[in-house]
């Protein structure tokens, strides 16, 4: 009974897979049709986005990603905004995700907020720059970010084939800048049923490397999660899931700083904007209970292709090669 | 888990704290932004710009985009208050407000613990956010 349960559960993630996969195409046929002469009622795209979105949700959740490095890339490939708008609603996505995720994992002591600060601090403000650097390249030609974009994709697919996480990294000595700092902790496993106590080392190179996150996650508009969480863990040391947790509650201040200028430049539009973030949040409340019987490392290899796809076409479009469609 | 394991392993206060601010400012802020979306789409308030002129632009530039559909940029949203498309700023204001606040309560915190560099760092981080929030910088384009 069990077997034929998990199996109609597979079934049924197979076919928000096939859906979610067809969705961009369905989206860029529709484009094509619009670009064509097709005149589509106002609420026609909301709602493929807001379809799009809850299936991206139910996906990001289960690969372990942000919403918000899948929305960019796959929303401004497919669908007809322009990047400036995909950009600043993809942070508000991602700030809506971690906004919402924090406080449980604040409560159980996995997000640590002495290693998020200082990182914070540095991440924020240089997502500031990378917005505003973000949104002038895209003033003069948006192909320059498009492209930019796509490269930066196709690498983070890379990082999630090629990084290698450890559960609990063995740091045998801190630096004097993390003892200084207080960077560590201990917090409960419930899987093996223990304290871990847990110390950070590498601080000053981890602290440069959440320079470049905040300049990337800010020019593009992506949550950082995928760069966060390979800094804190193979980097500065700190355990897997301190890593995952504190890396998601990080989004809600490195992503704050980003949108404002985003939204401070009108780059909001609410017909995108709430569509995208309901539903986003409302499939990733599936997809973690989902989460228990699926079977995440396929799903997670299937986004890895999905995010190498929609890097490729991002950097097809804005090399205006058209090879991709 | 034994009493002293447990002990250890417990959320500091200021956490808690940030924590209990942060899951009722997300609520609030969702639910804001699911009502004043309703108000939008129902018509129940007029719009500034007009739904057709939003999907037949939605492709240019951000610059463009203000230019045609004689939309604000910076805190100017405020002013349309009255206007159902703008009325959904409210919620995304108080989204990316919530940080804000939460870091004010740490700042706080860190003071009463004579915990300097922390104090510091989380006033620091409010500087910064709040100048991303004034506006100041790159709320221009046109």
């Amino acid at each position: 009974m069990l077997n034929a349960f998990m199996n109609s559960v597979n079934r049924w993630l197979l076919t928000i897979v096939v859906l979610v996969l067809s969705c961009p195409v369905g989206a860029f046929a529709a484009e094509q049709a619009l670009l064509g002469g097709g005149d589509k009622p106002w609420w026609y795209w909301p709602i493929i986005l807001f379809v799009f979105c809850f299936g991206l949700g139910i996906l990001a959740v289960m690969a372990g990603v942000g919403g918000g490095v899948l929305y960019v890339p796959l929303v401004s490939g497919f669908f007809p905004f322009h990047i400036d708008f995909v950009r600043g609603v993809g942070l508000m996505v991602a700030l809506a995700g971690a906004l919402a995720a924090g406080p449980g994992l604040l409560r159980r002591n996995l997000a640590n907020l002495r290693l998020a600060l200082p990182v914070a601090l540095i991440a924020s403000t240089f997502s500031i720059i990378g917005a505003m650097l973000g949104l002038y390249l895209s003033a003069l030609n948006p192909d320059i970010i498009q492209v930019c974009l796509g490269a930066t994709i196709v690498g983070i697919a890379m990082l999630l084939i090629f990084s290698k996480n450890t559960e609990k990294p063995v740091v045998t000595k801190q630096d004097a800048i993390g003892m200084a700092l207080g960077l560590g902790g201990v917090y409960w496993d419930e899987g093996s049923r223990e304290n871990v106590e847990w110390k950070t080392h590498r601080t000053v190179l981890g602290f440069f490397m959440f320079i470049l996150i905040g300049l990337v996650a800010g020019m593009f508009g992506l949550g950082a999660g995928w760069a966060n969480v390979p800094v804190l863990n193979i980097l500065m040391g700190a355990p897997l899931k301190v890593s995952v947790a504190t890396s998601k509650f990080l989004l809600s201040i490195t992503d704050t700083s980003a949108a404002w200028i985003y939204m401070n430049r009108g780059c909001v539009i609410p017909l995108i904007g709430v569509p995208s973030i309901v539903g986003l949040m409302l499939g990733s409340l599936l997809g973690v209970k989902l989460l228990a019987i699926a079977k995440p490392k396929m799903i997670r290899y299937f986004v890895i292709v999905v995010l190498l796809f929609a890097g490729l076409k991002a950097m097809d479009k804005g090399l205006g090669l058209g090879i991709l469609g | 888990m034994n009493a002293q394991a447990n002990l250890a392993s417990r959320p500091s206060k200021e956490q808690v704290i940030y924590a209990n601010i942060l899951v009722i400012g997300v609520w609030i802020g969702l639910a804001v932004l699911f009502i004043t979306y309703f108000i939008y789409l129902s018509g129940l308030m007029p719009s500034h710009v007009d739904m057709s002129l939003i999907t037949n632009n939605w492709d240019k530039g951000v610059n463009e985009y203000l230019e045609i559909t004689h939309s604000p940029h910076g805190w100017g949203w405020v002013a349309f208050l009255g206007k159902g498309d703008f009325l959904n700023y409210i919620g995304f204001t108080f989204l990316a407000l919530m940080t804000i606040v939460c870091y004010l309560v740490l700042v706080k915190g860190y003071i009463a613990k004579k915990d300097w560099i922390y104090a510091g760092i989380a006033l620091t981080e409010i500087i910064v956010l709040s100048v991303a929030a004034s506006g100041m910088l790159g709320s221009g384009g046109h």
